[in-house]
Parts: structure tokens; sequence; C-alpha cells
């Protein structure tokens, strides 16, 4: 069921600020969503001024200089900083991305709100608990399946069309900046499967090597799993690497259709 | 826990460093997300008109029922409708019907697997928003002028 507020033990407060240091002249104001499991209150906005002429550019690099100089209590995930490993995915200025691949200057209000990846429950800060969309993406069995024995003298063999249909799907790095960016998963997200999953899905069912298409798309013939989507396409416009779940879910749509004539 | 519960409840109690139960807080969404920009913004408005429609229905089946009705109850409907208020109502359902019209064949496009670039949606987004803008123009123009 849709519910448009937040409940109220999610309801954010004000917290601290935390000035930037005297004579600093470059100073923006980030704004972070805070949430301690241990002290039993509600999430707040904690606000750090920061000189950005002694920080990098990216967002990431802001939240590493608040963590290492300002409050080391602040709680979030990174790992490789180049947009690969999809660990920093969180809400920056009202958009999922990378905190490591967007940059300070692309926010152009006083405050660069972050908050972590939306509808989701929190961990700590901006962690959220992920556990119910690795599990949606095990139900979809994302890797090779084949009845075929592999060819005994190398691998199995696609053309160079085979191949090209896999681009812009194998890039997607799982961050899940589309799926809850996808106000169907927000609302429905115990059943549709969202965006970032179905183009895993996609990922195998368009694999010429796979030969597993029929059920894998049986799977997915569900009015939750599959056919919630109603081409939003929020979760286009945020993928931070650039892909089109939209157009995925389109395909397996379109997949379900042709099987049927 | 019963079955049509949602099953991410599961996954929204936690524990404190001393193991003890928490409730997580659910993230914001709506309140902080850019609901206004062309993907999301042109799914909710698509929502709104067909509700508006809706219940311009209601007030055409009015209209219809209260021209079977006689004369005086027909005389009254026209009497709404020709008020200010009524035509800012039928306008209003003028320009609801011709956005739901252009938006549904917006989504009939994007079913054929076609438009989903960015790009694309940009551009389809506001053919959308101007045919809205000039077929209510246009249709009040005819009505005026066929008056």
């Amino acid at each position: 069921m849709a519910t448009f507020t937040l409940p109220k033990n999610s309801t954010i407060g004000t917290g601290k600020t935390y000035k930037a240091e005297p004579g600093a002249t470059n100073v923006k104001s980030f704004k972070i969503y805070r949430f301690d499991p241990d002290t039993g209150e509600n999430p707040r906005y904690d606000t750090y001024e920061l000189d950005l002429d002694k920080c990098g550019p990216m967002v990431l690099d802001a939240l590493i200089k608040i963590k290492n100089e300002t409050d080391t209590t602040l709680t979030f995930r990174r790992s490789c900083r180049e947009g690969i490993c999809g660990s920093c995915a969180m809400n920056i200025d009202g958009m999922n991305t990378l905190a490591c691949l967007k940059p300070i200057e692309d926010v152009k209000k006083a405050d660069v709100r972050i908050t972590p990846l939306p509808h989701m429950p929190v961990v700590k800060d901006l962690v959220p608990d992920l556990s119910q969309i690795y599990a949606q993406l095990r139900s979809v069995e994302p890797w090779l399946k084949s009845d075929t024995a592999p060819p005994p003298d190398g691998e199995r063999l696609q053309s160079k069309e085979e191949r090209a249909k896999l681009d812009g799907l194998w890039e997607c790095i799982l961050c899940f900046c589309c799926s809850t960016a996808c106000p169907s998963y927000w609302w429905n997200g115990d059943r549709y499967l969202g965006p970032a999953v179905l183009l895993q899905a996609y990922r195998w069912i368009a694999d010429s090597r796979d030969e597993a298409t029929g059920e894998r798309l049986d799977n997915l013939e569900d009015p939750f799993r599959l056919y919630r989507c109603h081409t939003i396409m929020n979760c286009t416009a945020t993928c931070p690497k650039g892909l089109n779940p939209a157009e995925a879910i389109g395909s397996i749509k379109s997949m379900m259709v042709e099987r049927q004539s | 826990m019963s079955i049509t519960e949602d099953a991410r409840e599961a996954v929204m109690t936690g524990r404190r460093t001393d193991g003890t139960r928490v409730r997580r807080p659910l993230s914001p969404h709506l309140q902080v997300y850019d609901m206004v920009q062309m993907t999301s913004g042109m799914s909710i408005a698509n929502r709104g008109a067909g509700i508006a429609w809706t219940i311009g229905m209601v007030f055409l089946v009015w209209w219809l029922v209260a021209a079977a009705a006689g004369p005086q109850a027909f005389a009254n409907a026209q009497w709404f409708f020709g008020s200010f208020l009524g035509m800012l109502a039928l306008a209003g359902l003028t320009a609801v019907a011709w956005f739901h019209t252009f938006a549904g064949l917006r989504h009939l496009y994007w079913d054929f697997g076609k438009g989903y670039d960015l790009p694309a949606v940009h551009k389809t987004g506001y053919i959308t928003l101007i045919a809205t803008g000039v077929m209510t123009a246009l249709t009040w123009l005819i009505a005026i002028v066929s008056w």
C-alpha cells in the first residue's frame, strides 16, 4: 500500500551545525541525513560547512573530509571512488547517484542535501539495508543456465551481433540508484522486482548462450514482478552509468507478447 | 506475520550495539526526491488527469440526466455550465482530456519499443505538453466560433 508520508519514527529533525574554520572563503554547506540506532532518537539533518578550496571535487571527497576531520561518527559506504563498485549510491540534491561521480559544483543550491537511497530501511546514517533487493536479484538467477555442455576445445562462442545485445546491460554495477528512484518500487517493492533487478533479468534473457529464456520469462509473467513498471522512467533519468533499465523492461514486455503469437 | 503484510517488514528491525532490537527508520522518498522532472512529473500528471477526467464524467452524466429529466433540470445544468465556475471546469476538463490522450499515445509509442532514450523522453514529453496546450486552445476556439 502506498503511504506518501514518512512513519513517525522516520521524520527528520534538525541536528547540529558544524561551522567552517574561520578565514575560509569558498564555503559550501552539506546537509546530511543522520540516524544512530543506539540513541533511540529520530533521524536528523546535520549541517557541515566545508572550505571547498581544501576539498576534492566530488561529493564523496567532501564526505571523506568530514569523516576524517570533523565528525568521525558519520557513516557511509564507499570503496573504489571511481564509479565501478556502486557502494556510495545515495540521494544527492534530489536525485540518486554515486557520490564519487557527482561533482560538488553541479549542486547549485546553497545546501548539498544528502540522504540515503529513498524508501529503504536505514541501518545507520547513509547506509540502507539492501537485503530485500539482493533477495530479489537472487530470484532472477543472474547466472548462465545451459543444458548443453560447452564445446570441449573452448568457450561458448557468440557472434558480434549476439554480443552487442548485451551492451548497456553488462555495465550495470548494482548500485540500485534506479530501483530506489522508482515510485512504483517505493510503493510495491515487496513484490515488484524494480528496474535494477529486471535489467539483470534481461541481461540473461538477451544472452545467446543462455538456454533458460522461456523459464526466465515464465518467472516474470506476474502482475507484480514485471508489470508494476509503468514507464515512469525515473530509473533511466537517474542511472549514474547512463544505462537504460526502462528500455530493458520494455524489451522483456515485448518478448512476453511476442512469445504468445 | 499475516500474508497480507509487506514482506519488507522483515528488514525494518535492526539491532543496537548492545543487541537490543530497534525499529529502523524509512529513508525519505517523496520528501527529498526531485519529482517534477520530466519523467516522474509527467507520470503523476497523467494519473492526475485520469482522476480529474473520471470526476468530469460525473458532470457529463449530470448534464445528460438533466436533459432527460426535463426542461427545468436541464436549464439548471445549463446555467451551471454557463457560469464562470462551470466554464472554468469545462476548460480544465478539455485540457485534461487532451493531456491524457497525448500521454496515452506516448505510452503506446513506448509499448512499440521506441523512444526510451532520455533525449527522446524529454522530446516526447514537451510535444505532449505543447500539443495539449494547442489542442485545448483550438477546441475552445472552434467552440466559441461555432457558438
